[in-house]
């Protein structure tokens, strides 16, 4: 891979707090949760189920604002990412009356990119996505791989610089997973965005990212970060590979038993 | 009933040629005067013979429908998309509406020939009022059944108001509004004809009512023959004019949802 420049802002989250309710039937869903990411970075956030990730992701998007903490892009306090992020999840939420081309585009057309000019600029990914040959197909003529791939070509022709996945593979059966794995990463090494990626899978995120952040069962919270400095694409048996995973099964275990 | 081979599609028919048999039967080995009981064979001769009555006679009620659909379906939807967008309206509006229903359309028919007199006015509003009901309640409903991670998704797109309702919204109802639209088509054909009994010098309610006192019960059938083609023809109207409209929700049921 040639060094391509780091694109994005350095974006820090201190502090960030989030409960639903009140007095009593109130649930804590973050407490204190401070991480930072770095431009271009991959960095992947794995957790049980119930721990929050969502709802980190929602603060983030600008959905629903936190209670508490601070968000700064550069340095600069801001009260959301809107406008800065795209957003995927485990649902493709493709528009069955648009066909592969014009769900793709849905992002520039709301920026008020002309539809000819985004269909051209679409119909050049097409390959990169492995969807060439079915722009003209409804959403419902394919299979979910091919559709959680049109929604992540979605996703980067929306042109921000830092993408939010959630559990973008999560419904998807193990060899398809597998594959679009395989082939988020070429994506990613080509487009370098910052990616965060939420997941409940450990090997996923081994394989994929820079660093994994692993948080506690709720209220969520950073129980642990480890390092993935290798090369990639990655060997899931690989000893260093095999040692991180222990390591990340390890914290999460611990999480598990955090006092709530 | 979509996916049935082109024979059963001839079963109804078949039906009724055999109901019809056994009738002209009973009215022949019984004798019924025609003045009573006119079996289908002289009926049919009636339509022949007074083709032009029913022609001019049918052409009005029809324009009565078509008007009277029109208005209640543009008042419909733009009531919808009133009700949809201002939840203070549909609080004080929907009971208001749903407990209208309770109110026999019979009742006020006197009250619309008095203001709006024995012409096509006070029919095409008759006829407005009852279809107007199943378009709002569908349109309505359909407006409000997008799929809520979708307008996530369009908000952190940062899609404004208008753009969602255009996009997403709307597409989303058209199946909705078109179930509505079928709905009152099939009781468009009352509102008309109720009007036209109660007070009208044109049109196939007032033939009816007319061939009624005259004894002639072979034309009072032959306008109720009319009336059901003319509602038939409407609904198979609609139906085309669906296919050609939702093409991707008219194949998904005919597929019976085969994607998953």
């Amino acid at each position: 891979m040639s060094e391509k420049e780091l694109k994005g802002p350095f974006l820090s989250v201190e502090g960030l707090q989030k409960a639903y309710g009140e007095g009593g039937d109130k649930l804590e869903i973050l407490r204190q949760l401070s991480f930072q990411v770095r431009p271009g970075e991959f960095l992947s956030i794995v957790g049980p189920s119930g721990c929050g990730k969502s709802t980190l992701f929602n603060i983030l998007a600008g959905l629903i604002p936190p209670d508490r903490g601070v968000l700064r892009l550069d340095g600069t306090p801001v009260a959301n990412l809107k406008g800065r992020v795209a957003y995927m999840q485990q649902k493709d939420l493709l528009l069955p009356w648009r066909n592969v081309l014009d769900n793709a585009i849905l992002g520039m057309e709301i920026q008020g990119v002309p539809k000819s000019r985004a269909r051209e600029e679409a119909r050049q990914l097409l390959e990169t996505f492995g969807l060439k040959g079915f722009e003209d197909h409804l959403p419902r003529e394919l299979s979910g791989g091919m559709r959680q791939r049109v929604a992540l070509m979605r996703t980067i022709l929306c042109h921000k610089e830092i993408l939010l996945l959630d559990e973008p593979f999560g419904a998807l059966d193990a060899i398809t997973r597998a594959g679009m794995q395989r082939w988020l990463l070429e994506v990613w090494m080509r487009f370098r965005q910052t990616v965060l990626l939420v997941t409940h899978d450990v090997e996923e995120s081994l394989l994929l990212s820079d660093r994994v952040l692993v948080m506690s069962k709720r209220p969520g919270r950073i129980e642990g970060e480890v390092h993935i400095p290798l090369d990639r694409p990655r060997d899931p048996t690989h000893p260093e590979v095999v040692s991180r995973k222990a390591r990340i099964l390890n914290i999460l275990e611990k999480g598990q038993t955090y006092p709530s | 009933m979509n996916q049935s081979p082109w024979k059963e599609k001839f079963l109804p028919v078949i039906l009724l040629l055999t109901l019809g048999g056994l009738w002209e039967g009973a009215v022949r080995l019984w004798d019924f005067p025609a003045y009573i009981l006119p079996g289908p064979v002289r009926i049919f001769h009636a339509m022949l013979d007074r083709a032009e009555i029913l022609v001019v006679h049918s052409l009005v009620t029809l324009s009565e429908i078509a008007v009277g659909f029109l208005v209640a379906f543009i008042v419909g939807v733009l009531l919808a998309l009133a009700l949809q967008s201002s939840r203070i309206l549909e609080r004080a509006l929907l009971p208001l509406l749903i407990a209208s229903q309770t109110i026999p359309v019979f009742a006020i028919a006197p009250l619309l020939i008095l203001w709006f007199g024995y012409g096509m006015g006070s029919k095409i509003v008759m006829t407005a009022i009852i279809v107007f009901f199943p378009i709002v309640i569908n349109t309505f409903e359909g407006l409000k059944a997008a799929d809520p991670d979708l307008l996530s998704l369009l908000r952190i797109m940062e899609a404004s108001p208008w753009q969602i309702l255009w996009k997403v919204r709307i597409p989303q109802a058209l199946p909705f509004i078109f179930s509505g639209i079928k709905i009152g088509v099939a009781v468009s054909v009352i509102g008309a004809v109720i009007g036209e009994w109660v007070g009208a010098r044109k049109g196939l309610g007032y033939l009816m009512i007319h061939a009624n006192a005259q004894l002639e019960v072979d034309l009072v059938f032959a306008s109720i023959f009319c009336l059901s083609l003319m509602g038939v023809g409407l609904y198979g109207f609609v139906e085309v004019l669906e296919r050609a409209c939702i093409p991707w929700s008219w194949e998904g049921q005919k597929k019976g949802e085969a994607s998953s």
